[in-house]
Protein backbone atom coordinates (compact mmCIF):
# COMPACT_ATOMS: atom_id res chain seq x y z
CA UNK A 1 0.00 0.00 0.00
CA UNK A 2 1.31 3.28 -1.06
CA UNK A 3 2.30 6.03 1.53
CA UNK A 4 -0.54 8.27 0.11
CA UNK A 5 -3.61 6.10 -0.01
CA UNK A 6 -2.92 6.14 4.24
CA UNK A 7 -5.03 8.94 4.47
CA UNK A 8 -7.87 9.74 3.13
CA UNK A 9 -7.44 12.12 0.06
CA UNK A 10 -8.81 15.90 0.33
CA UNK A 11 -11.84 16.01 -1.71
CA UNK A 12 -10.89 17.77 -5.01
CA UNK A 13 -11.80 21.53 -5.75
CA UNK A 14 -13.48 20.03 -9.23
CA UNK A 15 -15.92 17.99 -6.76
CA UNK A 16 -19.85 19.39 -8.30
CA UNK A 17 -20.82 21.73 -4.82
CA UNK A 18 -17.08 21.36 -3.87
CA UNK A 19 -15.32 23.56 -1.23
CA UNK A 20 -13.04 26.04 -2.00
CA UNK A 21 -10.49 27.67 0.97
CA UNK A 22 -10.35 31.36 1.06
CA UNK A 23 -7.59 31.45 -0.73
CA UNK A 24 -8.08 29.25 -3.35
CA UNK A 25 -11.65 31.67 -4.24
CA UNK A 26 -9.49 34.70 -4.57
CA UNK A 27 -7.09 33.05 -6.89
CA UNK A 28 -9.64 31.89 -9.19
CA UNK A 29 -11.62 35.45 -8.44
CA UNK A 30 -8.08 36.80 -9.80
CA UNK A 31 -7.42 34.75 -12.40
CA UNK A 32 -10.74 35.44 -14.12
CA UNK A 33 -9.95 39.56 -13.77
CA UNK A 34 -6.49 38.65 -15.35
CA UNK A 35 -7.19 36.65 -18.02
CA UNK A 36 -9.37 38.89 -20.14
CA UNK A 37 -7.20 42.05 -18.60
CA UNK A 38 -3.89 40.54 -20.05
CA UNK A 39 -5.91 39.19 -23.07
CA UNK A 40 -7.12 43.07 -23.78
CA UNK A 41 -3.54 44.20 -23.39
CA UNK A 42 -1.71 41.15 -25.30
CA UNK A 43 -3.74 42.39 -28.30
CA UNK A 44 -3.80 45.87 -27.99
CA UNK A 45 0.13 45.55 -27.71
CA UNK A 46 -0.01 43.31 -31.62
CA UNK A 47 -1.17 46.05 -33.38
CA UNK A 48 -3.92 43.66 -35.07
CA UNK A 49 -6.86 46.23 -33.80
CA UNK A 50 -6.39 49.99 -34.75
CA UNK A 51 -6.02 51.60 -31.62
CA UNK A 52 -9.00 54.23 -32.61
CA UNK A 53 -11.35 51.29 -32.40
CA UNK A 54 -9.24 49.58 -29.00
CA UNK A 55 -7.07 51.72 -27.23
CA UNK A 56 -4.57 49.63 -24.73
CA UNK A 57 -5.37 49.34 -21.08
CA UNK A 58 -2.46 51.85 -20.48
CA UNK A 59 -3.89 54.98 -22.60
CA UNK A 60 -7.49 53.95 -20.76
CA UNK A 61 -5.70 54.35 -17.72
CA UNK A 62 -4.08 57.31 -18.69
CA UNK A 63 -7.25 58.80 -20.27
CA UNK A 64 -8.89 58.26 -16.43
CA UNK A 65 -5.89 60.08 -15.01
CA UNK A 66 -6.20 63.33 -16.96
CA UNK A 67 -9.98 62.98 -17.00
CA UNK A 68 -9.74 62.97 -13.38
CA UNK A 69 -7.66 66.13 -13.27
CA UNK A 70 -8.79 67.93 -16.54
CA UNK A 71 -12.32 67.15 -17.34
CA UNK A 72 -13.90 66.83 -13.73
CA UNK A 73 -14.44 63.15 -13.89
CA UNK A 74 -15.31 63.63 -10.33
CA UNK A 75 -18.26 65.71 -11.11
CA UNK A 76 -19.43 63.47 -13.67
CA UNK A 77 -19.24 59.95 -11.28
CA UNK A 78 -20.92 62.51 -8.69
CA UNK A 79 -23.80 63.52 -10.76
CA UNK A 80 -24.68 60.02 -12.16
CA UNK A 81 -24.56 58.29 -8.59
CA UNK A 82 -27.08 61.28 -7.40
CA UNK A 83 -29.36 60.16 -10.09
CA UNK A 84 -28.78 56.33 -9.49
CA UNK A 85 -29.50 57.23 -5.37
CA UNK A 86 -32.49 59.40 -6.06
CA UNK A 87 -34.28 57.00 -8.38
CA UNK A 88 -33.57 53.98 -6.63
CA UNK A 89 -34.02 55.54 -3.33
CA UNK A 90 -37.61 56.81 -4.77
CA UNK A 91 -38.13 53.03 -6.12
CA UNK A 92 -37.21 51.10 -2.49
CA UNK A 93 -39.77 54.14 -0.69
CA UNK A 94 -42.64 53.14 -2.90
CA UNK A 95 -41.61 49.12 -3.48
CA UNK A 96 -40.25 48.43 -0.02
CA UNK A 97 -44.25 48.72 1.66
CA UNK A 98 -45.90 48.06 -1.58
CA UNK A 99 -44.73 44.94 -1.62
CA UNK A 100 -44.97 43.97 2.28
CA UNK A 101 -48.62 44.51 1.22
CA UNK A 102 -49.02 42.37 -1.88
CA UNK A 103 -46.65 39.51 0.24
CA UNK A 104 -49.11 39.96 3.23
CA UNK A 105 -52.34 40.27 1.65
CA UNK A 106 -53.69 38.46 -0.93
CA UNK A 107 -56.55 41.09 -2.03
CA UNK A 108 -53.69 43.59 -2.69
CA UNK A 109 -51.97 40.50 -4.91
CA UNK A 110 -54.53 40.37 -6.89
CA UNK A 111 -55.12 43.76 -7.41
CA UNK A 112 -51.65 45.01 -8.07
CA UNK A 113 -49.68 42.06 -9.21
CA UNK A 114 -51.30 41.53 -12.85
CA UNK A 115 -51.06 45.42 -13.30
CA UNK A 116 -47.34 45.57 -11.92
CA UNK A 117 -46.63 41.94 -14.27
CA UNK A 118 -47.98 43.94 -16.83
CA UNK A 119 -46.06 47.16 -16.77
CA UNK A 120 -42.96 45.53 -16.17
CA UNK A 121 -42.70 43.76 -19.79
CA UNK A 122 -43.24 47.83 -21.32
CA UNK A 123 -39.24 48.34 -21.96
CA UNK A 124 -38.23 51.75 -19.51
CA UNK A 125 -36.26 52.90 -22.50
CA UNK A 126 -39.62 53.05 -24.64
CA UNK A 127 -40.63 55.70 -21.89
CA UNK A 128 -37.88 57.53 -22.64
CA UNK A 129 -39.72 60.11 -25.36
CA UNK A 130 -42.91 60.17 -23.05
CA UNK A 131 -41.10 60.89 -19.94
CA UNK A 132 -38.98 63.69 -21.78
CA UNK A 133 -42.46 65.37 -23.61
CA UNK A 134 -43.91 65.68 -20.02
CA UNK A 135 -40.92 66.62 -17.64
CA UNK A 136 -38.08 67.85 -20.51
CA UNK A 137 -34.44 66.67 -20.12
CA UNK A 138 -34.28 68.06 -16.83
CA UNK A 139 -32.86 66.08 -13.44
CA UNK A 140 -36.58 64.88 -13.11
CA UNK A 141 -36.48 62.81 -16.28
CA UNK A 142 -33.21 60.81 -15.42
CA UNK A 143 -34.52 59.67 -11.92
CA UNK A 144 -37.80 58.84 -13.56
CA UNK A 145 -36.46 56.54 -15.99
CA UNK A 146 -34.48 55.10 -13.54
CA UNK A 147 -36.90 54.79 -10.86
CA UNK A 148 -39.74 53.30 -13.96
CA UNK A 149 -36.70 50.52 -14.84
CA UNK A 150 -36.32 49.55 -11.34
CA UNK A 151 -39.67 49.94 -9.15
CA UNK A 152 -41.77 47.46 -10.98
CA UNK A 153 -39.26 45.05 -10.93
CA UNK A 154 -38.36 45.56 -7.22
CA UNK A 155 -42.17 45.66 -5.50
CA UNK A 156 -42.72 41.72 -7.23
CA UNK A 157 -39.28 41.14 -6.13
CA UNK A 158 -40.30 42.28 -2.37
CA UNK A 159 -43.74 40.61 -2.71
CA UNK A 160 -41.51 37.18 -3.16
CA UNK A 161 -39.82 37.93 -0.15
CA UNK A 162 -42.47 38.33 1.71
CA UNK A 163 -44.39 35.07 0.58
CA UNK A 164 -41.35 33.24 1.31
CA UNK A 165 -41.24 33.94 5.24
CA UNK A 166 -42.26 30.15 6.31
CA UNK A 167 -45.80 29.69 7.25
CA UNK A 168 -44.64 28.07 10.66
CA UNK A 169 -43.03 31.73 11.63
CA UNK A 170 -46.48 33.28 10.83
CA UNK A 171 -48.70 30.81 12.46
CA UNK A 172 -46.64 30.31 15.60
CA UNK A 173 -47.23 34.30 15.52
CA UNK A 174 -51.02 33.84 15.27
CA UNK A 175 -51.76 31.50 18.33
CA UNK A 176 -49.31 33.66 20.35
CA UNK A 177 -52.15 35.88 19.92
CA UNK A 178 -50.56 38.54 17.04
CA UNK A 179 -52.76 40.98 15.45
CA UNK A 180 -52.72 41.33 11.60
CA UNK A 181 -50.63 44.55 12.24
CA UNK A 182 -48.42 42.96 14.35
CA UNK A 183 -47.79 39.92 12.02
CA UNK A 184 -46.50 42.65 9.49
CA UNK A 185 -43.90 44.58 12.13
CA UNK A 186 -43.01 41.87 13.78
CA UNK A 187 -42.95 38.61 11.65
CA UNK A 188 -43.31 39.60 7.78
CA UNK A 189 -40.90 42.37 7.29
CA UNK A 190 -38.63 41.50 9.90
CA UNK A 191 -38.29 38.04 8.80
CA UNK A 192 -37.94 39.02 4.76
CA UNK A 193 -35.32 41.92 5.38
CA UNK A 194 -32.51 40.04 4.65
CA UNK A 195 -34.23 38.82 1.34
CA UNK A 196 -35.20 42.54 0.98
CA UNK A 197 -31.48 43.58 1.52
CA UNK A 198 -30.73 41.19 -2.18
CA UNK A 199 -33.06 42.74 -3.42
CA UNK A 200 -32.14 46.05 -3.26
CA UNK A 201 -28.71 44.67 -4.15
CA UNK A 202 -29.80 43.54 -7.64
CA UNK A 203 -32.17 46.06 -8.82
CA UNK A 204 -29.31 48.57 -7.98
CA UNK A 205 -27.42 46.75 -11.03
CA UNK A 206 -30.17 47.54 -13.13
CA UNK A 207 -30.71 51.38 -11.54
CA UNK A 208 -26.90 51.61 -13.57
CA UNK A 209 -28.35 49.94 -16.53
CA UNK A 210 -31.14 52.49 -16.56
CA UNK A 211 -28.86 55.45 -15.51
CA UNK A 212 -26.50 55.47 -18.62
CA UNK A 213 -29.84 55.08 -20.67
CA UNK A 214 -30.91 58.19 -19.70
CA UNK A 215 -27.81 59.93 -19.82
CA UNK A 216 -27.21 59.01 -23.31
CA UNK A 217 -30.78 60.15 -24.82
CA UNK A 218 -31.32 63.30 -22.57
CA UNK A 219 -28.42 64.63 -20.83
CA UNK A 220 -25.63 67.07 -20.86
CA UNK A 221 -23.48 65.71 -17.49
CA UNK A 222 -23.04 62.46 -16.20
CA UNK A 223 -20.90 59.54 -16.82
CA UNK A 224 -22.84 58.18 -19.68
CA UNK A 225 -23.51 61.19 -20.91
CA UNK A 226 -19.33 61.33 -21.13
CA UNK A 227 -19.43 58.19 -23.00
CA UNK A 228 -21.94 59.42 -25.74
CA UNK A 229 -19.88 62.89 -26.46
CA UNK A 230 -16.61 60.47 -26.70
CA UNK A 231 -18.64 58.39 -29.59
CA UNK A 232 -18.77 61.44 -31.62
CA UNK A 233 -15.32 62.60 -31.44
CA UNK A 234 -13.64 59.08 -31.82
CA UNK A 235 -12.50 58.85 -28.12
CA UNK A 236 -12.59 55.21 -27.23
CA UNK A 237 -9.78 55.44 -24.41
CA UNK A 238 -12.84 57.92 -22.45
CA UNK A 239 -15.64 55.05 -23.83
CA UNK A 240 -13.60 52.41 -22.39
CA UNK A 241 -12.71 54.11 -19.41
CA UNK A 242 -16.37 55.79 -18.58
CA UNK A 243 -17.83 51.60 -19.01
CA UNK A 244 -14.44 50.60 -16.74
CA UNK A 245 -15.69 53.14 -13.98
CA UNK A 246 -18.90 52.22 -13.95
CA UNK A 247 -18.28 48.49 -13.65
CA UNK A 248 -16.06 49.46 -10.80
CA UNK A 249 -18.13 51.67 -8.91
CA UNK A 250 -21.16 48.57 -9.47
CA UNK A 251 -18.78 46.15 -8.13
CA UNK A 252 -18.01 48.35 -5.12
CA UNK A 253 -21.56 48.67 -4.48
CA UNK A 254 -22.45 45.50 -4.60
CA UNK A 255 -19.59 44.65 -2.16
CA UNK A 256 -21.35 47.34 0.09
CA UNK A 257 -24.66 45.91 -0.05
CA UNK A 258 -23.07 42.29 0.99
CA UNK A 259 -20.89 43.65 3.70
CA UNK A 260 -24.20 45.47 5.18
CA UNK A 261 -26.07 42.39 4.79
CA UNK A 262 -23.26 40.54 7.05
CA UNK A 263 -22.97 43.38 9.66
CA UNK A 264 -27.24 43.92 9.80
CA UNK A 265 -28.13 40.51 9.68
CA UNK A 266 -25.32 38.26 10.60
CA UNK A 267 -28.20 35.43 12.22
CA UNK A 268 -28.71 34.84 8.05
CA UNK A 269 -24.76 34.03 7.57
CA UNK A 270 -24.95 31.45 10.26
CA UNK A 271 -25.18 28.18 9.94
CA UNK A 272 -25.43 25.30 12.85
CA UNK B 1 -66.80 21.58 32.96
CA UNK B 2 -64.28 19.52 30.60
CA UNK B 3 -61.58 21.78 29.24
CA UNK B 4 -62.16 21.65 25.75
CA UNK B 5 -64.85 19.95 24.33
CA UNK B 6 -65.21 18.92 20.79
CA UNK B 7 -68.76 18.15 19.79
CA UNK B 8 -69.77 17.07 16.25
CA UNK B 9 -66.84 18.35 14.44
CA UNK B 10 -66.47 17.90 10.78
CA UNK B 11 -63.96 19.78 7.94
CA UNK B 12 -64.37 19.21 4.20
CA UNK B 13 -61.61 20.15 1.94
CA UNK B 14 -63.38 21.96 -0.65
CA UNK B 15 -60.58 21.37 -3.80
CA UNK B 16 -61.59 21.83 -7.06
CA UNK B 17 -63.92 18.97 -8.60
CA UNK B 18 -64.65 17.02 -5.76
CA UNK B 19 -64.96 17.93 -2.11
CA UNK B 20 -62.68 16.06 0.13
CA UNK B 21 -64.13 15.31 4.01
CA UNK B 22 -61.11 15.54 6.25
CA UNK B 23 -62.91 14.84 9.86
CA UNK B 24 -66.38 13.86 10.35
CA UNK B 25 -68.43 13.58 13.41
CA UNK B 26 -65.35 13.96 16.16
CA UNK B 27 -66.49 14.08 19.79
CA UNK B 28 -64.02 14.37 22.42
CA UNK B 29 -63.70 16.12 25.85
CA UNK B 30 -60.06 16.85 27.43
CA UNK B 31 -60.14 17.65 31.07
CA UNK B 32 -57.92 20.43 33.05
CA UNK B 33 -54.27 19.43 32.70
CA UNK B 34 -54.56 16.15 31.38
CA UNK B 35 -52.17 15.52 28.57
CA UNK B 36 -53.94 14.03 25.38
CA UNK B 37 -52.11 12.33 21.93
CA UNK B 38 -53.56 11.78 19.18
CA UNK B 39 -52.28 9.07 16.94
CA UNK B 40 -53.22 7.75 13.38
CA UNK B 41 -51.74 6.69 10.04
CA UNK B 42 -51.37 9.81 7.91
CA UNK B 43 -54.60 11.10 6.88
CA UNK B 44 -56.45 10.44 9.37
CA UNK B 45 -56.87 14.25 10.36
CA UNK B 46 -55.11 14.16 13.37
CA UNK B 47 -53.27 17.32 12.16
CA UNK B 48 -56.13 19.09 11.07
CA UNK B 49 -58.12 18.24 14.45
CA UNK B 50 -55.08 20.21 16.14
CA UNK B 51 -55.02 22.96 13.81
CA UNK B 52 -59.16 23.61 14.02
CA UNK B 53 -58.06 23.61 17.83
CA UNK B 54 -55.35 25.99 17.47
CA UNK B 55 -57.93 28.25 14.99
CA UNK B 56 -55.44 27.78 12.01
CA UNK B 57 -57.69 26.09 10.34
CA UNK B 58 -61.70 26.14 9.87
CA UNK B 59 -64.01 23.72 11.10
CA UNK B 60 -67.00 23.05 8.48
CA UNK B 61 -69.44 21.50 10.66
CA UNK B 62 -69.58 21.14 14.86
CA UNK B 63 -68.43 23.31 17.35
CA UNK B 64 -65.43 23.73 19.93
CA UNK B 65 -65.92 24.98 23.04
CA UNK B 66 -62.18 26.16 25.37
CA UNK B 67 -63.34 27.10 28.81
CA UNK B 68 -66.44 27.41 28.04
CA UNK B 69 -65.93 29.68 24.68
CA UNK B 70 -67.25 28.94 21.12
CA UNK B 71 -63.62 29.34 19.55
CA UNK B 72 -62.96 29.75 15.67
CA UNK B 73 -59.42 31.90 15.55
CA UNK B 74 -56.26 31.63 16.86
CA UNK B 75 -55.86 33.47 20.28
CA UNK B 76 -53.25 33.49 22.94
CA UNK B 77 -55.11 31.04 25.10
CA UNK B 78 -54.21 28.16 22.67
CA UNK B 79 -50.29 28.30 21.66
CA UNK B 80 -48.72 25.72 19.58
CA UNK B 81 -45.37 24.18 19.15
CA UNK B 82 -44.26 23.33 15.67
CA UNK B 83 -42.31 20.60 13.95
CA UNK B 84 -39.93 22.96 12.74
CA UNK B 85 -38.76 26.38 11.19
CA UNK B 86 -40.99 28.19 13.38
CA UNK B 87 -38.34 30.49 15.70
CA UNK B 88 -37.39 33.18 14.88
CA UNK B 89 -34.11 33.55 13.30
CA UNK B 90 -33.46 37.00 13.47
CA UNK B 91 -33.85 37.12 17.63
CA UNK B 92 -31.96 35.51 20.22
CA UNK B 93 -33.50 32.55 22.17
CA UNK B 94 -34.31 35.07 24.90
CA UNK B 95 -35.90 37.67 22.50
CA UNK B 96 -37.57 34.46 20.87
CA UNK B 97 -38.91 33.42 24.64
CA UNK B 98 -39.66 37.00 25.32
CA UNK B 99 -41.61 37.29 21.80
CA UNK B 100 -45.50 37.57 22.66
CA UNK B 101 -44.73 40.11 25.49
CA UNK B 102 -44.24 42.59 22.39
CA UNK B 103 -47.76 41.73 21.59
CA UNK B 104 -50.72 44.01 22.32
CA UNK B 105 -52.44 41.02 23.56
CA UNK B 106 -50.39 40.68 26.70
CA UNK B 107 -49.85 44.44 27.05
CA UNK B 108 -53.00 45.62 27.77
CA UNK B 109 -53.59 46.61 31.70
CA UNK B 110 -50.35 46.27 32.65
CA UNK B 111 -48.39 46.94 35.82
CA UNK B 112 -44.60 47.35 36.09
CA UNK B 113 -45.09 44.26 38.64
CA UNK B 114 -46.22 42.28 35.84
CA UNK B 115 -43.21 43.53 33.55
CA UNK B 116 -40.75 42.51 36.26
CA UNK B 117 -42.52 39.00 36.79
CA UNK B 118 -42.38 38.41 33.17
CA UNK B 119 -38.86 38.83 32.44
CA UNK B 120 -38.50 36.36 35.52
CA UNK B 121 -40.84 34.11 34.00
CA UNK B 122 -38.69 34.32 31.01
CA UNK B 123 -35.17 33.03 32.58
CA UNK B 124 -37.42 30.53 34.30
CA UNK B 125 -38.64 28.90 31.14
CA UNK B 126 -35.37 29.27 29.48
CA UNK B 127 -33.73 27.94 33.51
CA UNK B 128 -36.18 24.53 32.91
CA UNK B 129 -35.56 23.96 29.17
CA UNK B 130 -32.00 23.94 30.38
CA UNK B 131 -30.96 26.49 27.75
CA UNK B 132 -29.56 29.18 30.25
CA UNK B 133 -26.17 28.85 28.46
CA UNK B 134 -27.16 29.86 24.86
CA UNK B 135 -29.49 32.73 26.54
CA UNK B 136 -27.99 34.86 23.86
CA UNK B 137 -27.34 32.47 21.07
CA UNK B 138 -29.22 32.88 17.85
CA UNK B 139 -31.48 29.88 16.29
CA UNK B 140 -29.54 29.00 13.77
CA UNK B 141 -26.65 28.40 16.21
CA UNK B 142 -28.79 25.48 18.00
CA UNK B 143 -29.59 22.06 17.48
CA UNK B 144 -32.31 20.45 16.00
CA UNK B 145 -33.66 19.72 19.70
CA UNK B 146 -32.38 22.86 21.49
CA UNK B 147 -34.83 24.40 19.14
CA UNK B 148 -37.58 22.81 19.93
CA UNK B 149 -36.76 23.72 23.75
CA UNK B 150 -37.06 27.14 22.37
CA UNK B 151 -40.17 26.79 20.75
CA UNK B 152 -41.85 24.97 23.77
CA UNK B 153 -40.42 28.05 26.08
CA UNK B 154 -41.97 30.87 23.81
CA UNK B 155 -45.29 29.02 23.71
CA UNK B 156 -45.67 28.55 27.22
CA UNK B 157 -44.36 32.47 27.88
CA UNK B 158 -47.93 33.86 27.88
CA UNK B 159 -49.15 30.95 30.13
CA UNK B 160 -51.84 29.33 27.00
CA UNK B 161 -54.49 27.45 28.39
CA UNK B 162 -53.88 25.23 26.14
CA UNK B 163 -50.31 24.02 24.84
CA UNK B 164 -51.12 22.52 21.18
CA UNK B 165 -48.04 20.60 19.73
CA UNK B 166 -47.99 19.26 16.11
CA UNK B 167 -45.34 16.08 15.78
CA UNK B 168 -42.95 18.70 17.65
CA UNK B 169 -40.24 16.09 17.79
CA UNK B 170 -41.02 14.28 14.53
CA UNK B 171 -36.94 15.75 12.85
CA UNK B 172 -35.50 14.59 16.02
CA UNK B 173 -33.07 11.60 16.10
CA UNK B 174 -34.46 8.92 18.74
CA UNK B 175 -31.79 9.74 21.63
CA UNK B 176 -32.95 13.19 21.53
CA UNK B 177 -36.14 12.75 21.34
CA UNK B 178 -36.12 10.17 24.17
CA UNK B 179 -34.55 13.43 26.66
CA UNK B 180 -37.08 15.37 24.85
CA UNK B 181 -39.97 13.12 25.83
CA UNK B 182 -39.11 13.59 29.88
CA UNK B 183 -38.66 17.15 29.52
CA UNK B 184 -42.28 17.93 28.39
CA UNK B 185 -43.54 15.58 30.99
CA UNK B 186 -41.78 17.67 33.60
CA UNK B 187 -43.06 21.02 31.99
CA UNK B 188 -46.57 19.40 31.89
CA UNK B 189 -46.08 19.14 35.91
CA UNK B 190 -44.79 22.00 36.34
CA UNK B 191 -47.16 24.20 34.52
CA UNK B 192 -50.08 22.61 34.82
CA UNK B 193 -50.80 23.00 31.09
CA UNK B 194 -53.29 20.95 28.98
CA UNK B 195 -51.21 19.28 26.59
CA UNK B 196 -52.67 18.00 23.23
CA UNK B 197 -49.77 16.25 21.41
CA UNK B 198 -49.72 14.86 17.85
CA UNK B 199 -47.49 12.29 16.84
CA UNK B 200 -47.31 9.16 14.23
CA UNK B 201 -45.31 7.37 16.90
CA UNK B 202 -47.57 5.26 18.67
CA UNK B 203 -44.47 4.05 21.07
CA UNK B 204 -44.21 8.62 21.78
CA UNK B 205 -48.02 8.50 22.38
CA UNK B 206 -48.31 6.16 24.73
CA UNK B 207 -45.35 6.97 27.02
CA UNK B 208 -46.64 10.53 27.10
CA UNK B 209 -50.42 10.67 26.67
CA UNK B 210 -52.48 10.00 29.47
CA UNK B 211 -55.24 8.76 27.29
CA UNK B 212 -54.26 8.13 23.58
CA UNK B 213 -56.90 8.96 20.84
CA UNK B 214 -56.29 6.70 17.71
CA UNK B 215 -58.09 8.56 14.34
CA UNK B 216 -58.42 6.73 11.72
CA UNK B 217 -58.55 7.98 8.01
CA UNK B 218 -61.21 8.52 4.82
CA UNK B 219 -62.68 10.16 6.26
CA UNK B 220 -60.58 11.52 9.79
CA UNK B 221 -62.58 10.58 12.45
CA UNK B 222 -61.74 8.85 15.99
CA UNK B 223 -61.20 5.60 16.34
CA UNK B 224 -61.03 4.12 20.09
CA UNK B 225 -59.73 6.61 23.22
CA UNK B 226 -57.49 4.23 25.37
CA UNK B 227 -56.48 5.40 29.11
CA UNK B 228 -53.30 4.58 29.41
CA UNK B 229 -52.27 2.29 32.46
CA UNK B 230 -49.32 3.64 33.55
CA UNK B 231 -48.31 5.82 36.82
CA UNK B 232 -48.52 9.46 36.45
CA UNK B 233 -45.04 9.74 36.72
CA UNK B 234 -43.18 7.86 33.85
CA UNK B 235 -39.69 6.86 33.59
CA UNK B 236 -38.15 5.35 30.44
CA UNK B 237 -37.81 1.19 31.95
CA UNK B 238 -42.15 1.61 31.62
CA UNK B 239 -41.31 1.31 28.03
CA UNK B 240 -40.10 -2.25 28.54
CA UNK B 241 -43.12 -3.40 30.90
CA UNK B 242 -45.99 -5.19 30.22
CA UNK B 243 -49.02 -3.02 29.82
CA UNK B 244 -47.06 -0.49 28.15
CA UNK B 245 -45.94 -2.76 25.17
CA UNK B 246 -49.45 -4.58 25.25
CA UNK B 247 -51.29 -1.31 24.90
CA UNK B 248 -48.32 -0.37 22.36
CA UNK B 249 -49.46 -3.51 19.80
CA UNK B 250 -52.90 -2.95 20.17
CA UNK B 251 -53.00 0.14 19.05
CA UNK B 252 -50.38 -0.54 16.10
CA UNK B 253 -52.98 -3.56 14.79
CA UNK B 254 -55.67 -0.91 14.96
CA UNK B 255 -53.87 1.36 12.77
CA UNK B 256 -53.18 -2.07 10.32
CA UNK B 257 -56.36 -2.12 10.39
CA UNK B 258 -57.77 0.92 9.90
CA UNK B 259 -55.33 1.51 7.24
CA UNK B 260 -55.84 -1.75 5.65
CA UNK B 261 -51.92 -1.81 5.42
CA UNK B 262 -51.70 -5.43 4.57
CA UNK B 263 -49.63 -5.14 1.64
CA UNK B 264 -46.19 -4.85 2.86
CA UNK B 265 -46.48 -7.98 4.90
CA UNK B 266 -47.68 -10.07 1.76
CA UNK B 267 -44.54 -8.63 0.12
CA UNK B 268 -41.88 -9.92 2.54
CA UNK B 269 -43.90 -12.69 2.79
CA UNK B 270 -43.24 -13.71 -0.90
CA UNK B 271 -39.85 -12.67 -0.15
CA UNK B 272 -39.12 -15.28 2.33
CA UNK B 273 -40.97 -18.17 0.30
CA UNK B 274 -38.84 -17.47 -2.68
CA UNK B 275 -35.37 -17.14 -0.88
CA UNK B 276 -36.39 -20.45 0.56
CA UNK B 277 -36.91 -22.15 -2.37
CA UNK B 278 -33.21 -20.70 -3.56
Amino acid sequence: MSDTSSHPARPGIWRIAGQLSRSQYWMFALLGLFIPFSAWAMLSASGWVDPIFMPGPWSVLTRLMSWLMADDLAGDALISIYRVAAGFALSAALALPLGLLIGAFRPVEALLEPLTDFIRYMPAVAFIPLVMLWLGIGESAKISIIFIGTFFQMVLMVADNVRLVPLAQIEAALTMGATRFEMIRLVLAQSARPAMLDTLRITMGWAWTYLVVAELVAANSGLGYAILKAQRYLKTDTIFGGIILIGVIGLVMDQGFRWLHRRLYPWAHTRG
Amino acid sequence: MSKVIINQVGKVFERAASPVPALENVNLSIEDNEFITLVGASGCGKSTLLRILAGLEYRTSGEVLCDGRNISTPGADRAMVFQHYSLYPWLTVIENIKFSRQLKVNRENLSSSDVEAASGRADALLNLIGLRKVRDAYPNQLSGGMQQRVAIARALMGRPSILLMDEPFGALDSQTREVMHDLILHIHRIEKTTIVFVTHDVEEAVYLGQRVVLMQPRPGRIHSIFPVPLPAQRTQDMKHSEPFRALRAEILARIRESTGITTDLDMLEQLNLQSAVV
